[in-house]
């Protein structure tokens, strides 16, 4: 599941740049970004991940009325429903993001909605350097825009260990 | 915000910023929130630690490559970019102050548009590569 659309909101690209620790006001600042070549708020070149916000049952995020895999009474929760659509997953630590590559094909601007389509790319496993099975898998989304056109298309590869995650 | 002198770039040049100083638990937090992926990895020290085995939360990899597309958009200008991408090569930790620099690796001009590509690193204070990659940028 990813989200269907992705409506691009002033407020979220304001808190998205805000914590990227971004404070160029063509993030914010209608006003200022008038006078910029791009002529409006856009959004920063990270922004389209943000797009978990709108996927229903994006499993990184707490769900009303279900347990959550995070920390309560006890250190830990229980796992998560399912894996999200960078094969990253939550429980115990098993699931990373381990690469990502953006095309972009013009700026995103606030105030539009964009679509999204997701599909499964490659998938191979590689043995990790301190043993156990590295298992990647790729994801592929494009973005596009109302009159169907293209605006960004996203890569993610997620890797999958059978032990807990040291890099490299 | 000030970008690069197009006319003036040459292969080798080099651009570098400091992306963040001393990274709190905070901004991984306010970075779950924006974001929305609240993975408790990177949210909750309890859970990474007693229950994961890592020494502390860690930063997404996204808040890593997002602090390094600012450097890339102050550097190229606003909507700028044509590509970005990258390896997360090891974790980013509370604590960690990152430098994100931007190598230009190729120069070219068509029908009077220069278009660049960079190499881009990302390194921690003590010098390791958290985030390898490129990005592209047109004039």
């Amino acid at each position: 599941m990813t989200a269907p659309r992705f409506p691009i909101e002033a407020g979220h690209i304001m808190v998205f740049a805000r914590a990227i620790g971004d404070f160029n006001p063509v993030y914010f600042d209608p006003t200022y970004a008038a006078t910029t070549d791009v002529g409006g708020i856009i959004a920063p070149p990270t922004f389209v991940q943000a797009s978990a916000q709108y996927d229903p049952d994006y499993p990184l995020r707490p769900h009303a009325g279900e347990p959550w895999i995070g920390s309560g009474r006890t250190a830990s929760g229980k796992p998560p429903r399912r894996e999200n659509g960078d094969g990253n997953v939550a429980a115990g630590g098993t699931g990373l993001h381990a690469e990502q590559h953006y095309e972009y094909y013009r700026p995103i601007r606030s105030g539009e909605v964009l679509t999204l389509s997701a599909r499964l790319g490659e998938t191979w496993t590689k043995e990790g350097r301190r043993g156990g099975q590295l298992q990647f898998r790729e994801t592929i989304t494009e973005f596009r825009g109302s009159d169907g056109e293209l605006v960004v298309i996203a890569r993610s590869i997620g890797v999958r260990t059978s032990q807990r995650v040291e890099r490299q | 915000m000030m970008s690069i002198d197009w006319s003036g770039i040459k292969l080798g040049s080099v651009h570098q910023a400091v992306v963040v100083e001393n990274l709190s638990r905070t901004q991984v937090i306010q970075y779950a929130g924006a974001s929305g992926d609240y993975n408790p990895l990177h949210t909750d020290e309890v859970f990474a630690t007693q229950a994961a085995g890592y020494p502390s939360i860690f930063a997404h990899g996204m808040l890593v490559m997002g602090m390094t597309g600012r450097m890339l958009t102050d550097y190229v200008g606003d909507g700028r970019l044509t590509r970005f991408g990258g390896r997360f090569t090891s974790q980013v930790w509370p604590g960690d102050s990152l430098t994100a620099t931007a190598t230009v690796a190729a120069l070219d001009q068509c029908d009077g548009v220069i278009t660049v590509d960079f190499e881009v690193v990302t390194r921690n204070q003590h010098g390791e590569t958290v985030f390898a990659g490129y990005a592209s940028a047109r004039q």
